[in-house]
Formats: structure tokens, C-alpha cells, sequence
């Protein structure tokens, strides 16, 4: 009976779907229907989801020969590509965050999208007078077949199914930061939406392209995309990994080594890693619940999903001699400590949890790159839960402050009446919001906990130490300490954000009548705080003490049974109270900094950023990203320009005169045959017809001169004439 | 002595050349018609020649020679009847002003 549970594994990504085809089609007039509609299949997915997870949760044996469930789909000579599902440990894990993650999702959207507040009411009178975004049922499609795309790229048990899904993903990524295409802002530097989206889509693309090279030798090699079929064979992998092949520049690599490179760089480009992160801050452009959804915690940790799932060939690959494991742990605690500085600076609310995001995906990088994959998946997951709460309480946020300044503006006690921006994302603009919305707050506070990792009671602590504690124990101490610092500042930015948010005295009028958020956004948030609480039990370690005996650290557990059907052998850390310290001082004292700064002393109004007085220039390069975004428009996008004016001149000087040659050539072509044949063949042809005919005519006409004599006399002369004939006829 | 055949053939042919010659050459309707009858006569003077040399038993010939007679009768009283009807439209009956065929 158990089994059984997982045919219905194909069924999962089907409810979004058929909900975003119901929208579009049919709901996409009546708002409220829309969402119900997207509301309802997402449901269903989730019921769907955490009956199979639950099912491999409770049946460990599971692991040993995982469900898959195939059906052919493209034949190609002797090669059939299938069409399937599979389930094993991490898409259990994946499906049990996904689909309650998704869900909460989409209930936060309904209410957080019937606020058209930053939308000019005289362009839109409906939007204003319903109270509902004008793009409301759009916006639920969209997220519709982004589900389908998440779901679908958990459950696919072949990577060419994956890919799809990764791209119908990199889709609705584009299209839901693009959401609010229409909108502008005063400051032609800040990204609008629509560039947004195109960055996003366009950045990304680097990534993929590798990746598809990467799928593509993949194939080659081993004639199917299977997941089973090709990481749980051993044979198959020792073959990848010792067989090299030359390449200009690098040399001769092993083609595991080459596969997995390329592999990795879709995952680089997917999950904002360094250097293709620059989409990501601006990708929060799009609606907050978008940012929380695609751009924390799901589509982005695809890309962590993906190379767990190519672990097998990683760590062939490192068996082989390749670097690539060290690559993937290099770009990931670089990332981590490099997208913590920048979160540092940054004074918009989400972009503070965006830096933070690609931080912490770094981790999840540098875990998988030091073997500890079970600790990036464990941390992906818890990941996940507290991400898209804090984004979701930075949207009800937002939210409040956007409410407070209508009202402080509709009660006139504005700055005057005289019309400035007001960005209701800037943290220098709140401030005192515990009181006015306490819920928001005090979830706010407790996914920032877990995102600090604060000792014991946080699930993020439990999750990050694992990953610490596996580069410790492996003696990878460049890796250990440069996340150790990411600690230390991922502790002092979160905190610097709540104490900025929610703390002090509210430094403008629009924080001032912050009112809490509907029911329907707080509830969301409730019950993620308690996963952020409690979800790190599933992590502790069985030998911490008191609490690791209560805990059993199953989910590890599970995952490395997992890994024995994929050959990974991964020891469990032995807990050590050294690394665990130190990680517990730096966050604490991250934390202590923080208030120091930002607690002790709350700012004023219009009081600048203490920071910015102490770190000098230091202070500017972090606010402007290292100026990435200027070098990439430097190195990347002017030279595209340029080469696109210089085709332009190219096209416009020789194929248009190519082109207007040919023409030039046709038309005399044509002249000189109209004037040859058409004139003179054709033309007199018909004319010389016309010709004869009136010869003729003169001629025959002078015959008839209508006199009945003249007609008798020819009569005559004709019998005479015929008469003289008879003697020669006979 | 006896009158031969040939004789009256050579009559009726010069009576019937100017009979024609009368139809071709005269600008009067009436003389055109005149000419006709003459041509007529020519016919009528065979035929009774005929009948009387080859055919004396049989009397079609002279059947033939009544049946001309009245049609020429008949044909001189509608001939005349147009020309008066020409006359009365046109004010001439000279066939070279009576060219309408040709229209």
C-alpha cells in the first residue's frame, strides 16, 4: 500500500498547471475567481506533496532502490528519451519544503497583491476602487506555472525534464519581476522593472547555455539523462572520470571533470552565485511575494538541488583528479562572505535579504564543494522556510509603511503637500514598527534569528553549524573561516535590519501609521516562524548534548542512506565543540555589534548611517556592489552595444547595398525583356493581327458600295469566269 | 424550210444580254425594271423553244412559261410599288442615290 502512495507522484506538478491554463483561459476577467482557482490547485499539490514526502519519511527503506516511474516519451533511433518521475530522499526533502512554502505563498499573495498602492489611481480607477492589483488573476497564473515549474523540477527523474522545468522556471522568473513593467521611479540609476527582468533573464541565460553544453556531453557519454541510471552507476562514472579530453586553454580534463564545470556553471548562474549575482538584488523589483517565492526560496536553491543531485559525478569527478569540487567550494565561500559585506550597506529592506540570500546559497556552494552535501540540502531546505518568511514579513512591511504614508497623507500631516518620493522600501524610513505591527515583528525577528543563526533555538543555527561543522572536521579551514566571518556578518546585517525596522522611534510619518498587515499576510508568516523555530530538530546532531538524543538527526540520516544508493559515502561530523563555539561567539557577537550600533542609540530622522562615518569609502564601494554592475555594463554589456551598432552599420553599408543591387539588376532585367519581348514579340504579335485584319477590311470594303448593280455585275463576272473554267475543271 | 433551234437560242440570248445590259447600266429605276422583264422574256422564249424541239408532249414547259408570266406580273406591280414608295420618301428613284445596303 505504501508503493503505492508514490504513483501519484506525476500528479503533483498537475493542479498548478491546470490552474494556470483555468486562469488564462477562462478566470482571467474575474479576479477573485483567479486566485481562488491558483489557491486551490496549489492546495491540492500540497496535500500531494507531504503525502508522498511523508511516505519516504516513515519507509527509510525507501532509499535503497528509489521510486521511478517512467513512460516513454521521445524516441530517437535506439534511444527512447522517458518521461518520469522519481522519488527518492532529497526530492522528499524538496517536496516537503516546496509544497508548504508554495503554499503559503500563494495565500500571502492574495491579500499582498490587493494593494495597487503604488499604482497612480487616475490610470487605474478600477485597480484603486476594488482594492486588487489590475494584473491580479495575471499574477496567479504566473506563480500557477512557476509552481508547476518547482514541482516538476523536484519530482523529474531525468535531467532533460529538469532542464525543462529550470527553464519554464527562468520563464516566470522573468516575467514576474517584469510584473510591474509600467512602473518608474525619479532616479534614472535605479533598475525599473522591466530591465530588471531582462537582466535577470539575460544573466541567467550565461549560466544555461553552459549548462545545456554540459547535458549535451552528458548525453553523449551516457546515452540517457536518468538520474538513477547514470549516478548509481558506479562502472559508468569511474569510465567518466578517467577518460580526458583536450582542450584549448585548460588542457586535457576529464569529462566528468568537464561535464560537472559546465553543470555547474547553469547552477552558478541559476542560484546568483559569484560572478553572474547581479540579477538577483534587482530582481526584487518584482512583487514581494515573487521575492520570496522564486527569489529565495525556490527557484534560486534549484540550483543547489541540481549539483546534489550531480553530486555522484562531482565527487567522481574529484576522484579523477579534477578541481571542479574545489571550484564549486571556492565560488561558494566566496560568495558567502563576498554578498554578506555588500548586505551590510545596503539601506532597501530586500536587498538586505537578497545579498543575504546569495550568502547564504553560498553556504549551501561551499557545503556541497567540501563533500558535505547533506548539510547544503538540510541547510536548502531550512533555508527555504526562514527566507520566505523574512521576505514575507519585509512585504508586510512594506506594506504597512506604503498604508502609513497614504494616511499621513490623506490627514495632512505630509511635508506640506509638496510631492516627494517616498520609497517605502528604505529602512532609514521606519523605524518603532514592533508596536504597530507586532506580528510581522516578532516573526520578522524570529526568521532573523534563524538567518543568524541563533544558538539552539533557531533552526538556522542548526543547519548552518552542520555545514561549519563538516568543514572543520574535514580540515577545510580556508572554507571554515571565511563562512565563520559570513557568520559573523549575516548575523550583524539581519540584526542591523531589525533594529532599523522595528526598533526605536519611527523616523517617518508614513511609520508613524503603520497599520499590521490583513490576516491573510500574517498568517502565512505565523506559521513559517514556526518552521524557522523548530524545523532545525530534524538536524541536530545525535551526539550534541540533552537535545541531540530527543532530535536523532533524521533527515541526515535518511540522506546519507540516500547516498549509499548513489555511492556517496559521507561520514556523519562528530559533533566538536570548538568549531560550534566559535560559530556561537561570532553570531552572538554579530548580533551584540549590531545592537551596539543600531539598538543602543536608535537612529533619528534624517540621521545618516553610522557606518558610512566609520567605514569612509569603504562604506561607498559596499553600497554600489564593488561596482559590479558598472563593470558588467563596462566588459559586457557596452561591447554588445557597440558590436550591435557596428552589425547595424555593416548591415546598412553592404547587405542592404548587396540587396539594393540585386534589386537594381532585377529591374533592368525586367526593362529590357518588356522592351524586347513584351514590345516588340508579344505587342506585335497582337498588333500585327490587328493589322491584317484591318487591311483586310479596307480592302473587302470597297466591294460593298451598296448599289445593287455593282453586285449583279460581279455576279456576272463571276458566272463568266466560271463559265471559261468549266473545259479546265473536266 | 424550217426555223432550227439555235436560232431562237441565239434570239433569247441577245434578248437576255440586253435585258442585263439594261439592268446594269440604267440609272432609272423603271428601265432597271424594264431591263428585268426583258430578261424574263428571254427565259420564257427558251423555254417555249425547248418544249417545242425536245419536249413536245410534255407540256411543263408551257406550265413553266404561264407560271413566269405571272410571277413577273406579280413581280412589276411590287416592283413599281416600291419605286413609287422610294419616290415618295426619297424624291428620286435613281439607283445610284438608292445605296442603303451599304449602311
Amino acid at each position: 500500500m505504501s508503493e503505492s502512495i508514490f504513483n501519484l507522484t506525476w500528479l503533483i506538478p498537475l493542479p498548478t498547471a491546470l490552474a494556470f491554463f483555468a486562469i488564462i483561459l477562462f478566470a482571467n476577467p474575474k479576479k477573485r475567481l483567479s486566485s481562488k482557482i491558483a489557491v486551490g490547485g496549489v492546495i491540492i499539490a500540497w496535500i500531494l506533496s507531504w503525502a508522498v514526502a511523508i511516505m519516504f519519511f516513515v519507509n527509510p527503506e525507501f532509499t535503497e532502490q528509489p521510486f521511478d516511474l517512467a513512460v516513454p516519451w521521445i524516441p530517437m533511433g535506439n534511444i527512447v528519451f522517458h518521461m518520469g518521475v522519481a522519488v527518492d530522499a532529497v526530492t522528499a526533502g524538496m517536496l516537503f519544503m516546496v509544497g508548504f512554502v508554495l503554499t503559503m505563498i500563494f495565500i500571502y499573495s492574495t491579500g499582498y497583491m490587493s494593494f495597487p498602492g503604488h499604482l497612480d489611481p487616475e490610470k487605474y480607477p478600477d485597480a484603486a476602487k476594488e482594492g486588487l492589483d489590475p494584473r491580479y488573476s495575471r499574477f496567479f497564473a504566473y506563480i500557477s506555472l512557476f509552481a508547476t515549474g518547482m514541482l516538476g523540477l523536484v519530482v523529474a527523474d531525468n535531467l532533460l525534464m529538469l532542464f525543462i522545468f529550470w527553464e519554464i522556471m527562468g520563464l516566470c522568473s522573468y516575467l514576474l519581476i517584469g510584473f510591474w513593467f509600467d512602473k518608474s521611479y525619479p532616479d534614472p540609476k535605479q533598475i525599473t522593472p522591466k530591465a530588471a527582468g531582462l537582466k535577470a533573464f539575460l544573466t541567467t541565460r550565461v549560466g544555461d547555455v553552459l549548462f545545456m553544453m554540459g547535458l549535451i556531453f552528458l548525453f553523449i557519454h551516457a546515452g540517457d539523462l536518468n538520474f538513477q541510471n547514470i549516478f548509481a552507476n558506479q562502472e559508468f562514472l569511474h569510465e567518466l572520470s578517467t577518460t580526458t579530453v583536450n582542450l584549448p586553454f585548460f588542457g586535457a580534463v576529464t569529462w566528468a571533470g568537464l561535464i560537472s564545470m559546465l553543470i555547474f556553471w547553469g547552477a552558478i548562474g541559476k542560484s546568483a552565485q559569484f560572478p553572474l549575482h547581479v540579477w538577483l538584488p534587482d530582481a526584487m523589483e518584482g512583487p514581494t511575494p515573487v521575492s520570496a517565492l522564486i527569489h529565495a526560496a525556490t527557484m534560486v536553491s534549484a540550483g543547489v538541488y541540481l549539483i546534489v543531485r550531480m553530486s555522484p559525478l562531482f565527487s567522481a569527478a574529484a576522484h579523477g583528479g579534477s578541481g571542479v569540487m574545489m571550484f564549486v567550494a571556492f565560488i561558494g565561500a566566496f560568495t558567502a562572505l563576498f554578498a554578506a559585506t555588500i548586505a551590510v550597506a545596503q539601506k532597501d529592506i530586500k536587498k538586505v535579504l537578497a545579498y543575504s540570500t546569495i550568502s547564504q546559497l553560498g553556504y549551501m556552494f561551499a557545503a556541497l564543494g567540501i563533500g558535505a552535501w547533506v548539510a547544503a540540502i538540510i541547510h536548502l531546505l531550512i533555508h527555504a522556510f526562514f527566507k520566505s518568511l523574512l521576505f514575507m514579513g519585509s512585504g508586510s512591511v512594506i506594506h504597512g509603511v506604503h498604508h502609513g504614508h497614504e494616511h499621513a497623507h490623506a490627514h495632512g500631516h505630509g511635508e506640506g503637500g509638496h510631492e516627494e518620493y517616498f520609497d517605502p522600501q528604505d529602512m532609514f524610513n521606519m523605524g518603532g514598527l514592533l508596536k504597530r505591527m507586532p506580528i510581522t515583528a516578532w516573526t520578522f525577528i524570529i526568521g532573523g534569528a534563524s538567518l543568524s543563526a541563533f544558538p539552539l533555538i533557531t533552526a538556522g543555527f542548526w543547519s548552518k553549524d552542520e555545514i561549519l561543522a563538516h568543514a572543520w572536521a574535514d580540515g577545510h579551514m580556508a572554507v571554515y573561516w571565511t563562512l565563520a566571518a559570513g557568520a559573523f556578518l549575516t548575523a550583524f546585517y539581519t540584526f542591523r535590519q531589525i533594529f532599523l525596522t522595528f526598533f526605536g522611534s519611527p523616523r517617518t510619518e508614513a511609520a508613524e501609521h503603520a497599520p499590521e498587515s490583513v490576516r491573510s499576510m500574517t498568517w502565512p508568516l505565523v506559521a513559517l516562524a514556526f518552521f524557522a523555530l523548530f524545523g532545525g530538530f530534524v538536524a541536530v546532531p545525535e551526539d550534541f548534548p540533552v537535545v541531540g538524543g530527543l532530535a536523532s538527526d533524521f533527515l541526515a540520516k535518511l540522506m546519507e542512506m540516500q547516498g549509499e544508493f548513489y555511492g556517496l559515502h559521507v561520514a556523519p561530523a562528530r559533533f566538536d565543540w570548538t568549531p560550534a563555539l566559535i560559530s556561537m561567539t561570532l553570531a552572538l557577537s554579530g548580533i551584540v555589534v549590531a545592537w551596539l550600533v543600531y539598538g543602543w542609540k536608535p537612529l533619528k530622522a534624517k540621521q545618516p548611517d553610522p557606518l558610512r562615518r566609520w567605514l569612509g569609502p569603504v562604506y561607498t564601494v559596499l553600497e554600489n556592489k564593488y561596482y559590479f554592475d558598472e563593470l558588467y555594463y563596462f566588459i559586457a554589456v557596452r561591447p554588445t552595444l557597440w558590436l550591435a551598432s557596428f552589425f547595424y552599420l555593416f548591415d546598412r553599408g553592404v547587405i542592404d547595398r548587396i540587396v539594393n543591387w540585386v534589386g537594381a539588376f532585377n529591374r533592368w532585367l525586367a526593362r529590357t525583356l518588356r522592351r524586347w519581348i513584351d514590345e516588340y514579340i508579344i505587342d506585335g504579335a497582337v498588333n500585327g493581327v490587328g493589322l491584317v485584319t484591318t487591311w483586310t477590311g479596307a480592302v473587302v470594303r470597297l466591294i460593298q458600295t451598296g448599289q445593287a448593280q455593282n453586285y449583279l455585275l460581279i455576279l456576272l463576272l463571276s458566272v463568266v469566269i466560271l463559265l471559261l473554267l468549266i473545259p479546265f475543271g473536266s | 424550210m424550217t426555223v432550227p433551234l439555235s436560232w431562237y437560242l441565239i434570239f433569247a440570248t441577245a434578248l437576255f444580254s440586253l435585258g442585263f445590259f439594261g439592268v446594269l447600266s440604267r440609272r432609272n429605276a423603271v428601265a432597271v425594271l424594264m431591263g428585268v422583264e426583258l430578261m424574263l422574256n428571254a427565259v420564257n422564249v427558251n423555254l417555249v423553244a425547248f418544249w417545242r424541239y425536245l419536249t413536245p408532249t410534255d407540256l411543263s414547259g408551257q406550265i413553266f412559261v404561264v407560271f413566269v408570266f405571272t410571277v413577273a406580273a406579280a413581280e412589276a406591280a411590287v416592283g413599281l410599288a416600291l419605286m413609287i414608295s422610294i419616290y415618295r420618301t426619297r424624291k428620286t428613284i435613281n439607283v445610284d442615290e438608292i445605296n442603303d445596303l451599304k449602311h
